[in-house]
């Protein structure tokens, strides 16, 4: 992996996503909020909508550029399952992930999303320290 | 019209998650690592991304509503609570472990099923727990 012209262009992908759906439909991108609303919303086609073409472009990974670094071999259920739970309930009580909080909130300069980026970043910092 | 700009939006999210490597936990964990290993990469992503959303919010500063709906629905929550911050730590220890964030979790149940199921799953119980927690405060 070009370590700045891979990341430079993903970002600006993303970014772009942002831009196009902010103007188009007035909303942030936010995964973990529109996984919850296509899974306990009463409008859930838009949501499922989205999701779809997040993993088809995000499998698209060996065709458009070339995978460098390798998967992780399979790690344990248990670990994947903590994670998860942890993901899935923290990002809801705490109103985003990295790309609602991360991405947009911080294009927007929203203070309570520039605090959220600090904390989660921070305490994924330590995870990681504390796990090795 | 909705729909395909929908579907669009994600298709380019998830092109840029992957052209970045980020739907690789391996790089993730990478760019957590500031005390071994350190890859900054994801810093070049978000830093790229917030640029180009900065461009949007100025745009949309300029605009009384977007191009295909009535009006902005962009989050106008400013409180900085404990909610906020529990939240974030106990999502941010989550993210840690495995190196998945939503969307990457999203895009391994293709990458890599065997660890994007376990995960996932976890995921949709965890949001389903908040969910169920907060329905009956909520109506």
């Amino acid at each position: 992996m070009d370590t700045i012209f891979n990341p430079l262009v993903g970002g600006l992908l993303i970014g772009l996503a942002t831009v196009i759906y902010l103007l188009s439909v007035g909303k942030v991108i936010g995964i973990s909020g529109i996984l919850s609303q296509a899974l306990f919303s009463k409008e859930r086609f838009l949501p499922f909508l989205f999701i779809a073409g997040l993993i088809i472009g995000g499998s698209a990974y060996g065709i458009l550029t070339e995978q460098t670094v390798a998967f992780p071999e399979t790690r344990s259920p248990l670990l994947l399952i903590i994670s998860g739970l942890l993901v899935g309930y923290g990002t809801r009580l705490g109103g985003g992930c990295t790309s609602g909080h991360g991405v947009c909130g911080i294009s927007r300069l929203s203070p309570r999303s520039i605090i959220a980026t600090l904390v989660f970043m921070a305490a994924a910092i330590i995870t990681v320290a504390v796990l090795k | 019209m909705y729909a395909i700009i929908t579907l669009v939006a994600g298709l380019l999210f998830g092109l840029g998650l992957a052209f970045s490597e980020m739907t690789n936990p391996t790089v993730v964990i990478g760019f957590l690592d500031i005390f071994g290993n350190w890859n900054p990469s994801l810093i070049i992503v978000m830093a790229s991304a917030i640029a180009v959303g900065m461009i949007g919010y100025a745009i949309k500063g300029k605009r009384l509503a977007p191009f295909l709906a009535s009006k902005w629905q962009v989050p106008t929550l400013r409180n900085i609570d404990a909610k906020l911050i529990i939240g974030s730590s106990l999502f941010g220890i989550g993210w840690g472990i495995s190196g998945y964030c939503p969307g990457p979790g999203l895009t391994a149940l293709v990458n890599n099923p065997s660890e994007g199921f376990y995960f996932m799953a976890a995921v949709i119980a965890g949001s389903g727990l908040h969910y169920f927690q907060t329905r009956n405060i909520q109506k």
